[in-house]
């Protein structure tokens, strides 16, 4: 495996798999938002490798990646104080254990 | 040579920690294994000339993002589990199959595809980022910024203990 646009595709590819995995198998809702930090990552890699293989532009791949960690930043801010709010309220943070909004 | 050989160990490394950060049962192993997996995409965008993004992304995901998350850890769930939780197979065996089905889509689709290539030397450094941000994509850098504030004053709103406010 050599430095090459495909070998950085694939590494990113396996990284959101693997979020994808944690997405779905983990019930904590702190695992999950770590899986969910891990996807984000996959596409900033993709971002970059495209950026520097198939892009004339240098700074337009780079710039859109500061911008994914700066909304990365905000939504894990949101997300913890609404986990620490639910954990207030039903003193367990389990995915299942939040329910009232079920159908 | 050796750079490829690095490559390889940082890229290990990163699926290493990925892995860790989703399969161990314990929250606080995941956010550490969640660092390491970090660092090592902080070290493949040095590899992709990216220095800049390198240093924010230790600085910003490992320092603060990372941090934010074990502090959530620390007061949400106590290092001993109350109730132990018993892994549900089935679940976990149906997330993998469709994660691993995802890998296998995604893996054809790149293999498949011809992607355009360009010159991989170019102006990587700071000042272009600076001036690309400033100049053609102002638009959404003020866009982030009013995000931001936006996240801060909501955060701050949630996690507001009722009755302690004035």
């Amino acid at each position: 495996m050599s430095q090459s646009l495909q070998s950085y595709l694939v590494i990113s590819s396996a990284l959101f798999a693997i979020g994808v995995f944690g997405l779905l198998g983990r019930r904590n809702l702190v695992a999950v938002l770590i899986s969910l930090e891990l996807i984000l990552n996959s596409a900033s890699l993709n971002f970059l490798a495209f950026n520097k293989f198939s892009l004339p532009d240098k700074s337009l791949g780079q710039v859109f990646v500061i911008f994914i960690i700066a909304l990365a930043a905000a939504e894990v801010c949101v997300a913890l104080s609404l986990i620490l709010l639910l954990y207030r309220k039903k003193d367990s943070i389990n995915v299942e254990d939040a329910k009232e909004l079920r159908g | 040579m050796i750079a490829d050989i690095f490559f390889m160990g940082v890229a290990l490394l990163t699926l290493l920690g990925a892995l860790l950060a989703v399969s161990l049962k314990n929250v606080f192993y995941n956010a550490l294994s969640l660092i390491l997996s970090l660092f090592g995409v902080a070290c493949l965008f040095i590899f992709l000339n990216s220095e800049f993004l390198a240093i924010i992304e230790i600085i910003l995901y490992i320092g603060a993002i990372a941090i934010a998350i074990i502090f959530a850890i620390m007061l949400s769930s106590p290092m001993i589990q109350k109730k132990e939780e018993k892994p549900d197979v089935k679940k976990i065996a149906r997330s993998f199959i469709l994660a691993a089905l995802f890998f296998w889509g995604l893996l054809q689709t790149l293999r498949r595809t011809v992607w355009p290539a360009a010159n991989p030397e170019g102006d990587y450094s700071l000042g272009a980022i600076g001036k690309s941000l400033l100049s053609n994509q102002i638009l959404p850098f003020e866009t982030v910024s009013l995000v931001l504030l936006v996240a801060i004053i909501g955060a701050l709103m949630l996690a507001e203990k009722k009755g302690t406010a004035r």
